[in-house]
């Protein structure tokens, strides 16, 4: 329901404008039709090449992608909306994704999130003011040997506590 | 040495190059089979070995192989499942990044096994910085004839790719992984077919866990009887157990398979921390029932684990230690579940939510009389009655729980108050049941 009222948001405001993607973008997305025996199975790397370079997936590039693949765009945002990665509003630059799983949870993840609520002032699914950071709840990433952690983007953080996260914050722009 | 087998060389420098791999002996296993040995024989060799599934149900993974029709006039899939996102393991993650050639060596040798020209890789979203080091392995591999157009001059084709992810546990599971890589939202398919006999493009399709893959370019070198120098008669080899919780020292590790659990925990990762007791151990990741502390001494294979009334699973140990409260945790495992169900049947969805309502519920002190036995009831109405295995993996924990640790969820309907009620300073939250009744 969320992703839906997000996407009647974001067609309502600037994002009916032409898209424009780099070369390399759709270099990139000629390439992952070659890999597969069919257009449809290419979707998903042509979703993540046009969410790398925007940030993330406004109506112009689902609708976009549709045309590549050759899929209604019903279809197309249906795929979107099934993984939770494929962000259908903007995200700041710094994606913090917040495992709260079992082992994290266990060595103080619940904490941790809760001390980065408190420092940036926003919660679960939203952007500070200055696009600089988003924040979000996420499940086991994975790295639960290394619990509490997180990603920023794609990067692992792993082994935190809240002097240790207070430091990454810093280093991030 | 950090284990026998897939760990031997796993943090030797450069051993992500195809060059570092190639000083390793890497690549000799494929240039002495594909083209020189039967393929059929290869079959044999992986049943001989006992081998049996990294990726949770442990099936002979030389039977799965047999199963993949051997005149077709339809192409043949191989799959590699890279999805790890089964709580509690992380050892396909190392793995894949320190060793990738291992990989890509054993998916090529069992292509050949089964007559396959073409191999996908899928990983989980969050893993982008694998698909890099993958995609480079790859290339490099291609562009020294050891995939591609014609295999160590041998005229088999192999061409290998990498699909990545995007959030999706149920994409762990095999059909649904299929039809995400087919471009679909990934929801799983009716078995049978299996996979083997129609799975991607409707093809015969095998699908293996990256450790699986792992251990094969290791079986083909050595032979079977080799490998069967370690694990138990039905459960060979060794196995990667990935451990968390509050041990001293945390992390992946090989061993052979039937090692007593308590000796993982005790010795190789150094017991517990702050002199914690353990409470609790899940063996497999969290789809599996919790073995309490008095059964410890429980074998790690799939026989034994089984006889203990759980699994081994994708072998993700999580040690629970004695301040935590079983409600919360449990609660947590279903959240997981509820958040995962793909949505497709109705016993998954309305279950998965309704279990984590109830332990909520018990959690905050709002517990009712009968919850226990609407929650096994819920449980017990999933189990075996939904769509695909993801339904049994939020069933079972809750019977577990449930069943070894009954009193603590009593107390919390009857004190509405937590029995272990303890402040971890430093290492863990204020619980709801904490801060209710602190
Ligand atoms: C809900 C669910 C999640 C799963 N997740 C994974 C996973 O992340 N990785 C994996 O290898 N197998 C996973 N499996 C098991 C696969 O369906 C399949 O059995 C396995 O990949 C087969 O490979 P193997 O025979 O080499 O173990 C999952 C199964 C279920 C039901
Ligand atoms: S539980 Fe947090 S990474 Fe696995």
């Amino acid at each position: 329901m969320s992703a839906t009222r997000s996407l009647v948001a974001a067609l309502s405001s600037d994002l009916l404008q032409p898209l424009r993607i780099s070369d390399a973008t759709r270099a990139e997305i000629e390439k992952s039709l070659t890999r597969y025996p069919n257009r449809r199975s290419a979707v998903m790397p042509v979703l993540w090449a046009l969410q790398l370079e925007i940030g993330w997936l406004p109506p112009a590039a689902l609708r976009y992608a549709a045309s590549v693949v050759e899929l209604p765009e019903s279809e197309v945002f249906g795929i979107a909306t099934f993984y939770t990665m494929f962000n259908l509003r903007p995200v700041g630059r710094h994606h913090l994704q917040v495992c709260m799983t079992l082992s994290c949870s266990l060595m103080g993840a619940d904490r941790l999130f809760r001390h980065l609520e408190k420092k940036l002032g926003i919660g679960h699914g939203e952007t500070t003011p200055d696009g600089r950071f988003s924040l979000r709840r996420v499940e086991c990433l994975a790295a639960c040997g290394g619990a509490p952690c997180l990603q920023v983007n794609f990067d692992y953080h792993e082994n935190l506590d809240e002097a240790k996260v207070d430091r990454l914050l810093e280093t991030l722009e | 040495m950090r284990g026998p087998l897939l760990f031997s060389d796993i943090d030797t420098p450069g051993l992500a190059s195809l060059e570092g791999y190639r000083r390793g002996g890497g690549y000799a296993t494929l240039a002495a089979v594909v083209g020189k040995k039967p393929a059929d024989e290869c079959i044999e060799i992986v049943k001989q070995s006992g081998l049996r599934g990294r990726g949770g149900a442990g099936f002979p993974t030389g039977l799965k192989w047999s199963f993949v029709p051997k005149n077709s006039p339809r192409a043949r899939y191989i799959v590699c499942n890279a999805d790890e996102s089964e709580p509690g393991t992380f050892k396909d993650r190392e793995l894949m990044e320190k060793n990738p050639h291992l990989l890509i060596e054993g998916m090529v040798l069992a292509g050949y096994a089964i007559g396959s020209n073409t191999g996908y890789i899928y990983l989980r979203g969050e893993f982008e910085y694998i698909q890099r080091i993958l995609d480079r392995a790859i290339d490099e591999t291609r562009a020294a004839g050891l995939s591609g157009a014609n295999v160590a001059g041998s005229g088999f084709r192999f061409d290998l790719h990498t699909h990545l992810g995007a959030g999706a546990y149920i994409c762990g599971e095999e059909t649904a992984l299929l039809s995400s890589l087919e471009g679909f939202r990934g929801q799983p398919r009716l078995k049978p077919p299996f996979p083997a006999v129609e799975g991607l493009y409707a093809c015969p399709t095998l699908v293996n866990n990256v450790e699986t893959l792992m251990n094969v370019p290791h079986i083909l070198n050595h032979g079977a009887a080799w490998f069967r120098q370690w694990g138990t008669e039905k459960s060979p080899g060794t196995k990667i157990l990935s451990v968390s919780g509050p041990v001293k020292r945390p992390g992946n590790y090989e061993v052979p398979l039937g090692m007593p659990l308590s000796q993982l925990i005790d010795d190789l990762c150094g017991g517990m921390r702050d002199g914690m007791k353990v409470k609790a151990v899940i063996p497999g990741g969290s789809s599996v029932p919790l073995l309490p502390a008095s059964l410890l001494d429980t074998g790690l294979d799939f026989e034994s684990m089984n006889a203990a009334g759980t699994f081994l699973g994708s072998g993700g140990v999580i040690v629970i230690d004695e301040g935590t409260c079983m409600v919360d945790a449990l609660w947590n495992i279903t959240r997981f579940y509820e958040h995962e169900s793909c949505g497709k049947c109705t016993p998954c969805r309305e279950g998965t939510y309704w279990m984590s309502e109830v332990l909520r519920r018990l959690e905050h002190g709002e517990g009712r009389a009968d919850d226990l036995d609407l929650l096994a009831d819920l449980a017990d109405n999933i189990l075996g009655k939904s769509f695909c295995a993801l339904g049994d993996a939020a069933a079972m924990p809750v019977q577990g729980a449930l069943l070894h640790f009954r009193d603590e969820f009593e107390h919390h309907v009857t004190h509405r108050s937590c029995l272990v009620n303890r402040r971890r300073d430093g290492l863990s939250v204020v619980r709801p049941c904490e801060q209710a009744h602190a």
